[in-house]
């Protein structure tokens, strides 16, 4: 199984216990990638909200770089991976916007023809990799850890047809896999505030608020996430988005981190030590070794 | 262009009056008549050409009469509207006058000229190719006949719901024997399961279980339930039709219902989810479907008895039965076939089923109901008594009813289920009757015409239940707030206030919209009628006639063509019903000749045709080696005609030099 990997920019910053740790699930389960040469920012949030074209020229770039190597892209950022899908979908159904990015991509010699898949790593573990090949490879099942499978709003909806939209269950699986046990979570796919603790720091503390009160009301230990902003979010505004509820502090890893736990990878293999509220003491009373 | 007499007339040299109809300004307005008229009056074998403000009215026809005797015509053409309007009114008039009338030609100058077009000049140029191209097809039409053929006195009604009932009692109780087929163990279909009915509130059972007991006693009703129909063959007054009947496992002959039977089942404890009550309570393997059940006959579920699951039963129930020895385990599906000649389609439809919309909750919520459960909740005879006692064992203090689940909807249907907000309405009403408990609907628009149906809207608005204009967004059982802990949380946008709501409830009613049935595409293929590109089957026409088919003889009444409520589904049952008679009164039935027929000189015999045919009209001959085409099935489309390799199948009124004819005449330069 060989994948181009696109890492985007978060991947290289805030997120970059995200790509640490999918590296070394992808090794661990022999999911070779390459990075693409040369890639560019996604045109998400920013691009996105002020100049569309703009941003669907810049997608078009880095997808016209992906086919030409003929393999499947995987873009573990939610972001990203939502821009990428949702500028496929735009130029296959608006004649005009496929006009303008491809006049865009013949100015520097690209050409899209829409031909590569864009992947999640969750649709290339759970589908291409499978539970099963995952439960094999497990060395230290993360028994009694309860995890809060938190999926977010952007990679199921509206384009991805990789699980339900509603009630995605591949986290879930991949997680049940390496040992964890998962609570019921019905805001699976509810709004982590995105930029609005920015913008409107009220509204968007109550968004986060609500994703941690109910991951605690289920008794959760851990909040497992796929998006570096959802990540961002819940971890380093978890106290002053809560401190008018309750003090609940709940380490919010990826999902990347949890299955690397489990697959015999240390902390700092897994980029453990960049996460604000630390797993450490769960994993203690879990009684769960990691060193 | 050719002399008339050149191309050969059959009917001695033609002599063609030409009639031109304003149609008051419908077709004067855009097409100067007068000229249009002066110039058919040139074309050749035009005997006489005049243009009259309505040639359909008493005079216009006087006067197309007046002038075949005065000017010795033999054929007509008449330039005016739709020949689907006013073809068979012309028709009579050259009968009347003694010409055969399928010498007559139309020309719609109206719809597919005035009323498509603005320019006057261009407009009366298009008329003129239209009229010149008549006129030089008329001059070749033969005499053709009708054929009349007798009607079977039977009718066959499919589906026991409230429609099929009506349909079948109206004939029954008019001397016509009718054969009424139900899939189900019983018949009176979804109307059997409501509490009330809006907006009488009337019980339900109250005015149907009458119907349905006269149904099950009446002499000329035979009755089939556990029946499907499988294979239709025939055409209009001449229908064969075969029946599935699958087994009972009772003796119906034998079974008195006296449900001792169920008493006596070795399941103490019925275990099996009850269909009638959409598994809201429980029954046995062996079981009455409900009380006023019509037949009021025990029926035994092959899949739950242990009898069949292992043949290794006491058999108590045989016991039970005695000497009148109903039980019969080894009956087996049996096939019946039927002479008709018309049918009734009334095969009702389907609820929408409420977990595809996933954001609903339904399924995984369990204080989350269908309206069609709560139908069965609140109604007296139903699993709790007719008390509102959730699944939980609890009773609900706060009630959201969500309208237009499943319609209204481009994610799944975008029809309006027309039922829902009066049913809405009607199950609000009830619940806060019987719980007291404070009810919300959520709606996108309240439509409730209909008689009395605004008046109890107002007064459910005097009862104080709550209207919430918008959307529901979702169903959700996590709290933001301490007031909604343990509830569920209807989340929708306000869009009068301008603001989103969350409302914590006990309970969720989803007004499902209504579906054809999930077979609907195949019972229309086996009756050969049409659908809707939804799958309702469709009519005739939408306003003119409204429960016949494209089929003769076929009518389809109630909500298997398209969403309605229980008036409607009996106005249109007796509407079927009387179509019906009309043709079993009439005795016989015309059929258009405009069949196809072989010119068995030139036939191979290469079977090309057999298989094309999609009305079964031709076979082959084996002595003659030729396909033989049956004049009586045959609907006159033509497809074999444009198949056959050899050419040797041609088709009356639509002959290749007939239709030649008329698109030169349509082609050439005037």
């Amino acid at each position: 199984m060989r994948y181009l990997y696109y890492p985007g920019c978060s991947l290289k910053g805030t997120g970059r216990a995200y790509e640490e740790s999918l590296l070394a699930v992808f090794r661990a389960l022999d999911v070779e990638v390459e990075e693409l040469a040369d890639w560019n920012c996604c045109g998400a949030t920013t691009y996105m909200s002020v100049d569309e074209l703009t941003s669907y020229a810049l997608a078009g770039r880095n997808l016209a770089l992906a086919e030409r190597q003929q393999m499947d892209v995987i873009a573990p950022c939610a972001a990203c991976y939502l821009v990428l899908s949702k500028t496929q979908r735009y130029i296959r159904d608006y004649p005009d916007i496929k006009l303008i990015v491809s006049r865009a991509l013949a100015a520097i010699g690209l050409e899209y023809k829409d031909r590569v898949k864009v992947r999640h790593p969750l649709d290339v573990l759970y589908h291409d990799v499978g539970v099963k090949a995952v439960a094999a490879r497990v060395k230290r099942p993360l028994k009694g850890l309860k995890v809060a499978p938190y999926y977010g709003c952007q990679i199921v909806r509206p384009y991805a047809t990789f699980d339900d939209q509603r009630n995605p269950i591949s986290m879930d699986r991949l997680l049940e896999a390496c040992g964890a046990s998962i609570v019921y979570y019905p805001l699976k796919t509810r709004c982590c505030g995105g930029s609005q603790k920015g913008t409107l720091p009220e509204v968007g503390l109550d968004l986060i608020r609500y994703l941690l009160v109910e991951a605690h009301k289920e008794h959760a230990d851990v909040l497992a996430t796929v998006c570096p902003l959802c990540q961002f979010n819940l971890d380093v505004f978890q106290e002053e988005a809560t401190n008018r509820h309750e003090a609940l502090p709940i380490p919010v890893l990826y999902f990347s981190q949890l299955m690397g736990l489990a697959l015999g990878f240390g902390p700092k293999e897994l980029g453990l030590q960049r996460c604000l509220v630390p797993l450490g003491p769960v994993l203690a009373r879990k009684e769960l070794a990691y060193a | 262009m050719p002399e008339m007499g050149d191309i050969g007339s059959r009917n001695g040299r033609p002599r063609i009056g030409v009639y031109v109809c304003h149609c008051g300004t419908n077709i004067a307005g855009t097409v100067d008549v007068r000229s249009l008229a002066a110039y058919a009056g040139g074309l050749p074998s035009v005997a006489v050409a005049r243009d009259y403000k309505y040639v359909c009215s008493d005079p216009g026809q006087d006067l197309i009469r007046q002038d075949i005797r005065d000017h010795h015509l033999n054929r007509v053409v008449v330039a005016s509207c739709s020949p689907l309007l006013h073809e068979p009114t012309f028709r009579r008039t050259l009968e009347r006058a003694g010409l055969n009338p399928f010498l007559l030609q139309m020309v719609n100058i109206r719809e597919h000229v005035s009323w498509v077009h603005t320019d006057k000049q261009q407009a009366t140029r298009k008329a003129k190719d239209l009229v010149r191209a008549a006129v030089r097809r008329v001059s070749l039409h033969k005499l053709l006949e009708k054929k009349k053929v007798p009607v079977n006195p039977n009718v066959l009604v499919v589906g026991g719901g409230i429609a099929g009932i009506h349909a079948a009692l109206t004939l029954a109780n008019s001397g016509k024997h009718v054969y009424l087929v139900e899939r189900e163990a019983t018949i009176g279909g979804h109307m059997a399961k409501f509490d009330k009915t809006f907006p009488t509130l009337d019980c339900a059972a109250c005015i149907l279980t009458p119907k349905m007991t006269a149904v099950g006693s009446h002499p000329l009703i035979t009755l089939w339930t556990l029946s499907e129909v499988a294979r239709v063959e025939g055409y209009v007054g001449n229908y064969k039709v075969t029946i599935r009947r699958k087994p009972r496992y009772i003796i119906e002959d034998l079974c008195v219902g006296c449900q001792e039977c169920v008493e006596a089942c070795v399941y103490k404890e019925a275990k099996t989810p009850d269909e009638f009550n959409l598994g809201l309570s429980k029954r046995k393997p062996i079981y009455l479907p409900f009380p006023q059940a019509v037949p009021q006959k025990v029926v035994i579920d092959p899949q739950t008895c242990i009898q069949f699951k292992s043949g290794k039963c006491k058999k108590t129930c045989v016991e039970a039965c005695g000497d009148r020895q109903a039980i019969d385990f080894n009956q087996k599906e049996s096939m019946e076939e039927v002479e008709v000649g018309s049918i009734i389609l009334a095969t009702g439809f389907k609820t929408f089923d409420a977990a595809r919309n996933a954001y609903y909750g339904y399924g995984r919520f369990s204080k989350v109901y269908t309206s069609l459960e709560v139908e069965r909740l609140i109604n007296a005879a139903g699993p709790t008594g007719g008390e509102v006692i959730l699944r939980d064992g609890t009773r609900p203090k706060t009630v959201g009813i969500i309208h237009c689940v499943g319609s209204r909807d481009h994610n799944t249907n975008r029809w309006c289920s027309k039922v829902c907000c009066m049913y809405s309405l009607k199950l609000a009403h009830l619940i806060k009757e019987r719980t007291g408990a404070e009810v919300y609907n959520f709606y996108i628009d309240m439509r409730t015409p209909g008689k009395g149906y605004e008046e109890f809207y107002d007064r459910l608005l005097d009862e104080g239940v709550h209207f919430v204009r918008g959307r529901v967004a979702e169903v959700s059982d996590w709290a933001a707030h301490p007031s909604e802990e343990g509830k569920l949380v209807i989340r929708a946008e306000d869009t009068l206030a301008g603001f989103v709501r969350r409302i914590p409830v006990d309970m969720v009613v989803l007004s499902v919209g209504l579906e054809p049935q999930a077979d609907a595409n195949e019972v229309r293929r086996l009756f050969n009628i049409s659908c809707s590109s939804e799958g309702w089957f469709l009519e005739r026409h939408p306003k003119l006639a409204p429960v016949s088919t494209f089929t003769d003889g076929v009518f389809i009444a109630g909500a298997c063509q398209g969403p309605k409520d229980i008036p409607d589904a009996v106005a249109q049952a007796g509407a079927a019903a009387a179509e019906a008679m009309a043709l079993i009164d009439l005795g016989s039935v015309e059929l258009e000749p405009y069949t196809a027929f072989i010119l068995e000189e030139d036939c191979s015999g290469c079977k090309t045709c057999l298989p094309l045919c999609p009305y079964h009209a031709i076979g082959f001959d084996e002595t003659k080696k030729n396909a033989a085409i049956n004049e009586v099935l045959c609907k006159g489309c033509g497809t074999c005609v444009a198949a056959c390799p050899s050419g040797s199948i041609r088709q009356n009124f639509f002959e290749d030099e007939e239709v030649f004819e008329e698109i030169e005449g349509l082609l050439t330069y005037a």
